[in-house]
């Protein structure tokens, strides 16, 4: 059985069930409580968890942050919210050195099984401080783990995952993905943090990409068929831990990879990606990896220019002829 | 003169972690300069009879957090010295398997000690989470966060104290100013005299206390554990106390007048203690037995990290995740 549901509902639905299955999981973050989240993700959980275990914070995400990682080490499940992923700018130091770092400080005597949630990525209008595609920045610490999901049943299997993981994890869901209307299973469900799927078989080239230019590729590749190129989607969905073995599987197949995410290119993960495989898998490859990222500039806010700054489709498509030299 | 109102027994117990503290911190010393150990350690030299007296304020159940000058915390709260040194020399058999070392001395399970921290003010937002953790329990833990006044200038000073009054957690900072940041004079940076009197902003009680009598910090602790035993929120403590190193083993501190160190020797804690002994009745020879056996003890804490082994060095990807490390460190 499946039903048809938006993502920021699948979210929802994730939080709620995992709410009421263990009682060490709580919410802490801003506009989440009384008003329910900006995108009505957690409306009336506060009605129905009490104010202990859905907490609106003041604008310190420092200190929410932190507190967050001193409850996870008493061995609360926090599942933090940033109101936008730029906001880890504000809370770097509890996300990155504490709580990526004290486990492995503590020669492993404490864990910190709390979530960040963090909506990412552009496309909405929200200018250079609200728009950041940050996947790099979270995956450079070793002690997190970092999953970008694009579709509802993995948004809400994931997050599941995560909230049940023993370590930090962030999840990255991206702002232009929450209204998408997406078929998913009834009941509960999870979904493994660190699986690859390949969402579209095929033999002449691997578009590796996660979160929402996942579809970008898929739209990319139906239209790649018309000029006779056989397109492979491989969504990676977590980045840490990442699936290396689903990306050795299909570079051994195609030999031709390109790679897409909203970052900005220079210092990217995409670009962390093409080096392993360049380092790794150097003799499958036909032709050198090409990224397609965001341009190294801040975001701009004009929706003519902000539309240059992450790849669309047709980028992708033309990225894929030069790697195959058509 | 006035009349002792603690007794013999009671007062010796605070002499001897004070005179533990120091012991524990001049071997520390000894073996960094001998270069027994490496990186960087922080003396609580000066500071003891604030940690004493705080830390017999501190159930076994409750909480705490510390520093980068943060062994005196964990012998006051009872580590065992040969743990503690250990990991300062990066062995195996110390508290963090040696992957902390002196800044980050922790024992979650034992001690309910949530480890020193690296990071200056860190401690702050990390014991007011371990605050709402108890909280949202029911438990009636109260969580300590040490810090010194450095930390006290961080943003997140100001947003967890925020918090942490406006939800009633049961929150102690206790804050022992020892008027150094590095080599910064607090006068020279901040300007108020005192640190803890921040709190009137967010209508917090604190008090202010002589961080080299033990008993006067006891005593504030008390009234501060207490308070937010009760639900009442948290509490700041401030010892005004005296660094006597540098900032680090090896800084001579020479950016400090000499009339500092002049006072602080008048008002050695230890010293002021054991006179206070002598007036009811101590003899000279138990102090001495008390110092004695204390550098037997550190001595002893000495060999055992010296005899004890390195790690593995294939424990160097362990204790990184819990699950999916080694994926999770391959790439």
């Amino acid at each position: 059985m499946s039903k048809t549901i938006t993502i920021s509902k699948a979210i929802g639905e994730a939080l709620h069930e995992e709410m009421v299955r263990d009682e060490n999981v709580f919410l802490l973050g801003e506009d989440l409580a009384v008003m329910g989240n900006v995108y009505a993700i957690t409306k009336g959980f506060l009605e129905e968890f009490g104010p202990n275990r859905v907490i609106d914070t003041p604008i310190s995400e420092e200190g929410f942050v932190g507190m967050a990682v001193g409850a996870a080490i008493r061995g609360l499940r926090p599942v933090v919210e940033l109101m936008y992923d730029d906001f880890a700018l504000e809370c770097a130091d509890p996300l990155f050195n504490q709580a990526a770092k004290i486990r492995y400080m503590t020669g492993g005597q404490c864990n910190v099984p709390m979530v960040l949630r963090a909506p990412m990525g552009a496309g909405r209008r929200n200018a250079g401080q609200h728009s950041q595609s940050l996947e790099n920045f979270f995956c450079h610490f070793p002690g997190l783990k970092v999953v970008t999901p694009c579709s509802a049943r993995d948004a809400k299997g994931m997050l599941k995952s995560a909230i049940r993981d023993d370590d930090p994890v962030v999840f990255l869901e991206h702002k232009l993905l929450y209204a998408r209307k997406e078929e998913i299973p009834e009941g509960e469900f999870t979904i493994p943090l660190g699986q690859a799927e390949i969402k579209r078989e095929g033999k002449d080239i691997t578009i590796i990409t996660w979160s929402r230019e996942v579809n970008f590729a898929m739209e990319s590749a139906t239209a790649l068929e018309n000029d006779g190129i056989d397109v492979e989607v491989l969504d990676l969905r977590s980045l840490v831990p990442l699936d290396w073995e689903a990306i050795v599987r299909s570079v051994s197949k195609t030999h031709n990879v390109v790679i897409v995410s909203e970052e900005v290119k220079r210092g990217s993960y995409a670009g962390e990606i093409s080096a392993q495989i360049s380092e790794d898998l150097f003799d499958e490859l036909d032709a050198p990896v090409e990224r397609v990222c965001g341009l190294n500039i801040c975001s701009p806010f004009s929706p003519i220019l902000e539309d240059r700054n992450f790849p669309n489709p047709e980028d992708i498509r033309n990225a894929v002829k030069r790697v195959l030299n058509k | 003169m006035t009349t002792e109102k603690y007794s013999k027994v009671q007062l010796l117990g605070f002499y001897n972690t004070m005179v533990r503290i120091r012991a524990f911190e001049e071997k520390a010393a000894e073996c960094f300069i001998k270069g027994m150990l490496a990186g960087n350690i922080h003396l609580s030299i000066g500071q003891e009879a604030a940690e004493a007296g705080a830390f017999t304020a501190i159930q076994p159940k409750d909480y705490f957090t510390s520093t980068h000058r943060g062994h005196g915390h964990a012998i006051a709260r009872g580590a065992d010295p040969n743990l503690a040194m250990a990991e300062l020399f990066g062995k195996k058999t110390g508290y963090c398997k040696g992957k902390g070392g002196s800044m980050h001395i922790a024992d979650i399970k034992n001690l309910n000690h949530l480890g020193a921290n690296g990071i200056v003010g860190a401690g702050q937002a990390i014991s007011a989470g371990s605050a709402m953790a108890s909280k949202i329990n029911g438990d009636d833990s109260v969580t300590v966060g040490c810090f010194g006044d450095g930390a006290t200038n961080q943003g997140s000073f100001h947003e967890v104290l925020n918090m942490a009054a406006t939800w009633k957690l049961p929150l102690v900072w206790f804050i022992e100013n020892n008027a150094y940041g590095v080599s910064t004079h607090i006068t020279k940076i901040t300007n108020t005299q005192d640190l803890a009197s921040r709190a009137i902003a967010y209508d917090v009680p604190y008090s202010i206390v002589d961080g080299t009598n033990p008993t006067d910090v006891f005593e504030a602790m008390e009234i501060a554990m207490e308070h937010a035993r009760s639900g009442k929120g948290p509490y700041l403590v401030e010892a005004k106390v005296f660094r006597y190193q540098g900032h680090y083993c090896g800084d001579p501190a020479n950016y400090r007048p000499k009339e500092y160190m002049e006072t602080a020797l008048e008002n050695d804690g230890i010293k002021k203690l054991g006179t206070r002994l002598v007036n009811i009745g101590t003899t000279d020879d138990e102090l001495k037995s008390i110092m004695q056996a204390a550098a037997e003890e550190m001595n002893a804490a000495v060999m055992f990290a010296d005899q004890s082994p390195y790690p593995d060095i294939n424990e160097v990807f362990e204790d990184m995740y819990v699950t999916d490390n080694e994926r999770c460190v391959v790439r």
